[in-house]
């Protein structure tokens, strides 16, 4: 084991990966940063949260693409490359742009193998930084996942430490479909052990971090981490909580929640995003459909407002849950007759 | 001064031109009969530029095409018969008729697929070029595109990138005078998109894209220049199309006689009979013979696709993913 940070082990797992296959490349808006310049200093950002540091001067500029604010762009060529044998990871800078490159994704990349009846593989990643906590303003902060996770053909991974972030960023550079891969922006900081040496982490496995009885919380990226505090408090209370860290939102391991659920019979998703057709209501469908007689209490959603992200100090610390509002939200489930 | 080509290679781009020609001609009549579902779009008029253009390629370069794509997959060396059976929504389609007329591609034969979004394969053709420059190897990743597409950002985003990375892309653009319903000198801005492709540095050759001998020496002159890796460049060919957007379309927007006019005047298949017979050693009876080829084929390819089983139910939800580990509760 080695204590390092997110950002580290997803920027070691670049670095690995693509000494290993030479048929990886890396494009996106400044993923080196400093083309172009007055100071030809060439290698001046390695992308503005550092995770594609010093891929440029050891993989070069060929593999190593600084490109034009095109978003679309960025991830067709990735994907156009991807179905002509190499394979592409394309960076786009906060995840509240892939608005300007769903074309891109939902009609292109997803829908290949499907449209060539098998024929085509497209293995392509795009990594986004995403979600709120920075005051980052409402087009900044968004969480999106939800909307990858909806459409057939993609696959959506959410890590939510330095560990899951190696295991399965590494699965998602060998995966042979596209993966989007999201990156909570508060959390490349944070440290972690992480183990050494080749480390992959399959997808559709949930990783439950704690076992209790009393209530299952579900939950996916940074929202793991409230509810890891959440969980805290309220053991103290005497409440003992099943703590499922999806990982991968598509695939999902419904195994793991529908287990979960049989043992508890109350149920609280955690997740960042808006309300309506957010991963919160969709797995409280889920359950519905697939747990209900399981069920003692109904599922409860924990998740942002239905609103843009707020850029106030006081009003995006309100709009994220957070551990007080998951622990609340888990006595009301577990109190309720 | 036109480039020299072998009788064999003449006669090749003939039997190409007059298959696609039929191929369209004959979907055209069978489309009428209600057997066939959904858009198509056909490629008649516009043969010399697919033709010209992929006789330049082989299977390892790659090709992005349009939703008007039969033209560029034919050319590109997409099997007949199972092109048909995918028009057809068959079993034996290319994509099992899971792909259909907008979506025909064949990966063995560097065709990466035709494109339901206009201006969609843009950044995929530089894609393809991007992989080809990566290889080292001399390859090309080419882009149609018509007058609908030049007005999609997607391909401005793209024509950027390939003069920023230096791929060896092509970009060919059809000019048939509409975009979809609405003619291009209503919607394509100061009109000349021969302009427009250099402004973004990309060397531009422009010319009649109803002649196929202008078309294969424009192209010869651009792909030297992206297999050199000297960079991306565009062909504007003008053209035209003898049917309309999608197969129904009632043409209301052209004037009476314009589509019969460019069948009498425009018609790359007889100036090419005129050009090649009897100067470059090819007699009519050649050229008549491959017509009856021809015939026979597309009767042949509509036959089989009748006859092709429907594609099964347990089609519905495979080839989403290579994997994907999920069970379904």
């Amino acid at each position: 084991m080695t204590v390092m940070t997110y950002r580290e082990a997803l920027n070691q797992v670049l670095h690995t990966e693509m000494a290993r296959a030479p048929d990886i490349f890396v494009c996106g808006e400044d993923i080196s940063g400093g083309a172009g310049g007055t100071s030809g200093e060439r290698e001046a950002s390695g992308g503005i949260f550092g995770v594609t540091a010093g891929l440029l001067p050891r993989f070069g500029a060929d593999r190593v693409i600084d490109t034009p604010i095109s978003e679309n762009t960025i991830v067709g060529m990735a994907a156009g490359a991807s179905l002509a044998g190499k394979r592409g990871i394309a960076e786009i800078m906060f995840a509240d742009f892939i608005t300007l490159a769903l074309d891109q994704m939902m009609n292109q990349a997803a829908k290949f193998r499907y449209m060539s009846g098998g024929k085509a593989t497209c293995p392509l990643v795009i990594r986004v930084p995403y979600g709120a906590g920075m005051n980052m303003g409402a087009q900044h902060s968004q969480s999106m996942y939800n909307i990858v996770t909806s459409v057939p053909g993609l696959k959506t991974v959410i890590p939510t430490n330095a560990a899951d972030a190696k295991g399965l960023l590494t699965t998602a550079i060998r995966d042979d479909d596209p993966v989007v891969f999201f990156e909570h922006k508060a959390m490349y900081g944070r440290k972690y052990e992480v183990p050494d040496g080749e480390y992959l982490i399959p997808f559709g496995q949930a990783s439950l971090l704690c076992e209790g009885d009393d209530a299952t919380i579900i939950a996916m990226g940074r929202m793991v981490l409230f509810a890891q505090k959440s969980v805290a408090v309220l053991k103290e209370e005497g409440i003992d909580c099943d703590l499922i860290d999806l990982r991968t939102t598509s695939p999902m391991d419904e195994d793991t929640i529908l287990d979960s659920v049989e043992k508890t019979g109350r149920v609280i998703v955690v997740d960042e995003c808006t309300p309506r057709c957010s991963l919160a209501s969709d797995i409280a469908g889920f359950i519905a459909s697939h747990g209900f007689s399981s069920l003692k209490a109904p599922v409860g959603q924990v998740t942002s407002p239905h609103a843009p992200v707020p850029f106030a100090r006081e009003l995006e610390r309100a709009f994220v849950p957070n551990p007080v509002s998951i622990a609340a939200a888990v006595r009301k489930v577990v109190s309720y007759q | 001064m036109r480039l020299q080509q072998s009788k064999e290679q003449l006669l090749d781009a003939y039997r190409q031109m007059k298959t696609i020609r039929e191929f369209e001609e004959r979907l055209h009549r069978e489309i009428m009969t209600g057997e066939i579902a959904g858009f198509t779009h056909l490629y008649s008029g516009q043969e010399a530029v697919a033709v010209g253009v992929c006789q330049h390629l082989d299977s390892e370069d790659l090709i992005v095409s349009t939703h008007r794509g039969h033209g560029h997959c034919i050319a590109k060396g997409c099997d007949v018969i199972d092109m048909m059976a995918e028009i057809y929504g068959r079993q034996t389609g290319l994509g099992k008729g899971k792909g259909g007329s907008m979506h025909i591609a064949d990966f063995d034969k560097g065709m990466l697929g035709a494109n339901g979004v206009v201006g969609a394969g843009g950044p995929l053709a530089v894609g393809a070029a991007l992989s080809a420059k990566l290889d080292g190897r001399g390859r090309v990743g080419i882009c149609f595109a018509g007058e609908g597409s030049i007005n999609q950002g997607a391909v401005f985003e793209a024509m950027n990138m390939a003069k920023v990375i230096n791929a060896p892309a092509v970009f060919a653009i059809e000019i048939n005078g509409y975009s979809e319903h609405t003619g291009a000198s209503y919607s394509v801005g100061g009109i000349d998109i021969a302009n427009r492709t250099a402004g973004f540095g990309l060397k531009t050759v422009e010319t009649d894209g109803c002649d196929y001998h202008a078309v294969y020496d424009a192209m010869a002159e651009l792909l030297d220049h992206a297999r050199a890796g000297n960079g991306p460049c565009a062909a504007v060919f003008r053209t035209t199309r003898f049917f309309g957007h999608f197969e129904g379309d009632p043409q209301k927007y052209r004037a009476r006689d314009e589509v019969k006019q460019h069948r009498l005047e425009r018609d790359c298949l007889k100036t090419f009979r005129a050009r090649v017979v009897p100067v470059c050693g090819i007699s009519e009876t050649e050229l008549d013979a491959i017509d009856a080829d021809v015939l026979a084929l597309i009767d042949a390819a509509v036959d089989r696709a009748r006859a092709a089983p429907a594609t099964p139910i347990e089609e519905m939800e495979a080839d989403v993913y290579v994997s994907y580990q999920q069970d379904q509760p």
